[in-house]
């Protein structure tokens, strides 16, 4: 392996005609950018005032075929979960992420016909609830992370996913919502995984006719919680 | 060397005329519009006799040093000229922007090659964007087509401009392609080291061509109106085809490409 | 996979004469080509953000050897294991050894276009395992036993009565008498059979879009989903991606991301982009037990430094091939190996040799479609040129072709002899071809004429008729022309 990694380092420093020199700089440079991590240009569309950007975010995510619902409070999303399900004439059975914030809703008071279990997918589940750490307005797109209060299987198995998000986590650019999850983290890293989703699954590879569902979640439902200003 | 041309603009400028060799071997009528239309806009036309090839046939097929040594003759016979004009965006092309590539490691011919690129212009685009030619008193009954030859669109972004001119005549209607920017599979020595791939891109442009239901195709590179030209005729097509000079220089009294001539 | 480069000239033959081919291909106008220029008009930014991706790739190849270095010892301070590949054997040699060191018995695989170049399934089969395609243009081709036919839609050369047909061949458990007319049906019936292989699988192999020099972490982009129950499911992660995968930062990472998907398929952003990181933490519920790289070389590091290195920016998009009249005429499988179209034109010589894969770069009219749309403005056309450079070089071009060309330099650097000539054949030619104006059969030119009739020239040349003028001019009173 060692060497390897000499001979593939050694043929790139051949190719770049390096000296010894020539490498610490290039180490130099490259530390550098990394530590500064600039951002490029960021889309006009995406700065823009908060409830413009609230606004963007849920016409992008409806123009790839996902939902939204807008809620005034946590506290509300049982009701909305099993109004959903029973509008898609779904089962009441709800894989949920074993997150403090969502376990500690009213579910048996608010949603006593919904049976709610915590954990990372099983093969059954039908429908999944989980949070996320923020919403991208340019696209649509949410960011969800991996960790103990979010098993990434609850993002793909079942065919239903319905996502938290609240207001506050909403931000224009994709590097916006990195600087938030970098600041979250501290001296953590990155996650194992970190999902950008974009609307539910699909595929065009028969005939270039897009088909919702190919592999992961048939339908994304978005619980947008207003809870900034 | 050079000869100059009736002496219609004398303060205009001194335009040297790349004739190119298909102009010159099959359709000496484009020549003699791309004259006529620089005349009326002004300049003072001269064709130099030194003239042949500028050198893409070598080009595109990997002879560098044949290249080089067409485009330094080429340099010497147009670069005393104000401007050098070209009725093919594809040769204005190799002029404009390869030549100054090619040569630009060359102490000597690098600022030559440069300098000469840079006052090289096809055709129409030199009427449009240089001249500022915005119409041309003119007539043309019939409705026509134009095929946007991919050097002159990509590499010279001659676009609008022949259009612009072609609707400032009187009479003519203009309709677009589908896909009037998707090359015709002409491609110089494409054509003949892949001839089925060039014929189904032909093919695919013709039955375009036909569907828009133009009497009349344009474009403003010969090779390209050859090979369209030759397609269509073998379907059978009733379709006319002619470099956009001549409609726009009103020499169209003579057959179209490939026409008979009865 | 075996190149079948060299019978690029057959190959386009078969496809130019296969229908339901052409009408597979037919399908590409609606499809890619609106919606790429759809989503391009949408971004006012969009060439600006074009630059920008240049600007980021070429900075970061210039410093590869550092990024490379630092992107590893990140992979590892996480937990993964990063396996440097010079060559295809090694990598193939890494990733069964992985396999074997869990007692693997089927593995899982995203779609990778490095998995193609190394020929993975074949070896992986070779070595007593069991690969399962889960892409489901991937799969779809897996069961016909065929290479894709295009980096993001690999079965694009296929219409969906042959995806019925392998479907009916290979499911051979569901009832017989099931409908699988419609594309929703194909979909769902992959779906349903594909969900026990993710469940069943020990090691999960995916590509990587992007690896990040910051964060050690690699990226996918996906539509359908498949990539991450391939590598979130099973114990083991291996991801396969090449060397110029590296970018340094999550901003630069984001910064590309921005035009890969517009480019490629026209959507604003692919549904799934995953950012895996490391196998699974101590508190993580799910999520693989090992994360390791194989980081391949295979080549790329000779195009470092030559005239070939702007071709390492590509991103795979497929906007080239999506653009390429050539490839709308022939298809991805006339090209012979993993990478067709333009970016394959110039990829393809330079890790199999431009001796084996020497038709690819000529196969081009130089039309410039492909450079005006690829998202990292690579000058395609520029690179396929050089290609025919090294080939004319090495005697490598055909001998009708170097003659033809010597004797055409040699007339046209004299120019009386060059007008001489030229004003013969033109009238001889236009005298044969008569009052028809054209000729339906030419000696030599039967490339031209077997397809298309060539226009008689108008007689005589223009130097020939702009000289007479001359002459007449100065003598006034005579007639002209």
């Amino acid at each position: 392996m060692t060497n390897g990694r000499t001979t593939v380092l050694g043929a790139v420093r051949r190719s770049l005609g390096r000296s010894d020199a020539d490498s610490d700089a290039a180490m130099a440079a490259a530390k550098a950018r990394i530590a500064a991590h600039p951002r490029g240009l960021l889309p006009e569309r995406s700065r823009c005032d908060p409830i413009a950007q609230l606004d963007l975010f849920q016409a992008q995510v409806e123009a790839v075929d996902a939902t939204v619902v807008r809620l005034s409070a946590l506290a509300e999303v049982p009701q909305a979960v099993a109004d959903y399900l029973k509008s898609h004439n779904l089962p009441g059975d709800l894989r949920m992420a074993p997150a403090a914030e969502l376990q500690a809703l009213p579910w048996t008071t608010a949603a006593p016909m919904l049976t709610v279990t915590t954990g990372k997918a099983e093969p059954q589940d039908v429908s999944s609830l989980t949070a996320a750490f923020a919403g991208i307005a340019e696209t649509g797109t949410l960011m969800l992370h991996s960790g103990p209060e979010g098993p990434t299987t609850l993002n793909f198995l079942p065919e239903n996913h319905i996502v938290v998000l609240k207001s506050s986590q909403v931000v224009g650019a994709y590097e916006e919502a990195w600087e938030r999850l970098r600041e979250a983290r501290a001296d953590e890293g990155l996650p194992r995984t970190v999902n950008l989703v974009t609307g539910p699954s699909r595929t065009g590879d028969i005939e270039q006719t897009i088909q919702l569902g190919a592999h992961g979640p048939k339908r994304l439902h978005i619980l947008l919680i207003e809870d900034a200003g | 060397m050079s000869e100059t041309a009736p002496k219609v603009g004398e303060s205009g400028p001194r335009v040297a005329l790349f004739v190119t060799c298909l102009v010159d071997f099959f359709r000496p009528t484009v020549g003699f519009a791309a004259i006529k239309l620089l005349e009326q806009a002004g300049c003072t036309v001269e064709v130099p006799s030194a003239q042949t090839c500028c050198g893409q046939p070598a080009y595109n097929s990997g002879d560098r040093a044949d290249t080089l040594a067409i485009a330094r003759q080429v340099i010497a016979t147009f670069e005393e000229y104000d401007y050098v004009v070209v009725p093919s965006g594809s040769c204005a092309g190799m002029l404009r922007k390869h030549y100054p590539t090619l040569f630009k490691d060359d102490p000597a011919l690098g600022p030559r090659a440069a300098a000469l690129g840079a006052r090289t212009y096809e055709l129409i685009s030199f009427l449009v964007d240089i001249l500022k030619v915005e119409q041309i008193d003119g007539a043309f009954r019939g409705v026509v087509t134009y095929h946007d030859s991919c050097s002159g669109l990509r590499e010279l972004k001659v676009k609008e401009q022949p259009r612009a001119l072609l609707r400032s005549l009187t009479g003519l209607r203009l309709t677009e392609l589908q896909e009037p920017e998707v090359c015709c599979g002409f491609g110089g020595t494409f054509c003949v080291k892949y001839p089925e791939i060039s014929n189904q891109m032909v093919e695919t442009k013709a039955e375009d061509i036909e569907n828009s239901g133009a009497d009349l195709l344009l474009a403003g590179d010969v090779g390209c109106l050859l090979n369209m030209a030759g397609k269509l005729k073998r379907r059978g097509a009733k379709t006319q085809t002619r470099h956009v000079a001549e409609v726009l220089a009103g020499m169209t009294d003579g057959p179209a490409i490939g026409e008979s001539r009865e | 996979m075996q190149a079948t480069s060299r019978s690029f000239k057959d190959n386009a033959h078969q496809a130019l004469n296969d229908e339901q081919l052409r009408r597979a291909l037919d399908n590409m106008k609606e499809g890619f080509i609106a919606k790429r220029a759809k989503a391009a008009a949408k971004l006012p930014e969009f060439d600006a953000l074009r630059d920008q991706a240049r600007d980021i790739k070429d900075h970061t190849l210039e410093n590869l050897d550092a990024y490379l270095e630092l992107y590893a010892e990140k992979v590892e301070s996480v937990g993964g294991t990063v396996h440097w590949c010079p060559t295809a054997d090694d990598a193939r040699k890494a990733v069964v050894d992985i396999c074997q060191a869990v007692g693997a018995k089927t593995v899982t695989k995203g779609k990778s276009m490095i998995a193609e170049e190394l020929a993975l399934n074949e070896h992986l089969e070779a070595n007593g395992l069991i690969p399962i395609e889960t892409d489901l243009g991937e799969y779809i081709i897996q069961l016909r036993n065929e290479p894709p036919s295009h980096i993001i839609a690999p079965a694009i050369h296929l219409n969906k009565e042959q995806v019925a047909s392998d479907f009916r061949a290979a499911h051979v458990d569901l009832p017989a008498d099931r409908q699988l007319e419609e594309p929703q049906q194909l979909v769902g019936e992959a779906r349903a059979v594909l969900r026990q292989k993710y469940l069943d699988a020990d090691v999960g192999i995916t590509g990587a879009n992007f690896l990040i020099a910051e964060t050690g972490t690699s990226i996918i982009v996906t539509n359908e989903g498949n990539g991450d129950l391939t590598q979130s499911l099973p114990k083991v992660h291996i991801v396969v991606a090449s060397i110029e995968k590296i970018v340094p930062s999550l901003e630069d990472a984001s910064a590309i991301l921005r035009v890969l998907a517009r480019s490629a398929t026209g959507q604003e952003f692919s549904t799934y982009t995953t950012f895996s990181t490391g196998p699974k933490r101590s508190d993580d519920p799910d999520g693989p037990e090992q994360y390791h790289v194989i980081l391949l070389d295979n080549g790329r590091s000779r195009m470092l430094g030559s005239e070939f290195q702007d071709m390492l920016r590509c991103i795979r998009c497929g906007a080239c091939m999506n653009h390429c009249p050539v490839y709308h005429s022939v298809g991805g499988h006339a090209y012979g190996w993993v990478y067709p179209g333009p970016m394959g034109a110039v990829l393809t010589p330079s890790l199999i040799g431009v001796d084996e894969a020497g038709h690819l770069p000529n196969a081009s009219t130089f039309c410039g479609r492909c450079e005006a749309v690829c998202p990292m403005r690579i000058p395609l056309p520029k690179m396929m040129r050089h290609w025919r450079e090294q080939e004319f070089q090495k005697h490598l071009s055909p001998t009708a072709v170097r003659l033809g060309l010597g004797a055409w330099t040699f007339v046209a650097r004299r120019p009386s002899l060059y007008h001489f000539t030229t004003g013969l054949k033109a009238r001889v030619l236009s005298m044969i071809a008569g009052k028809r104006g054209r000729l339906a059969k030419v000696p030599l030119a039967s490339g031209w004429t077997s397809h298309r009739d060539l226009p008689a020239p108008e007689g005589r040349t223009f130097m020939d008729l702009w000289a007479k003028q001359r002459r007449t001019a100065q003598r006034p009173g005579q007639e002209t022309v």
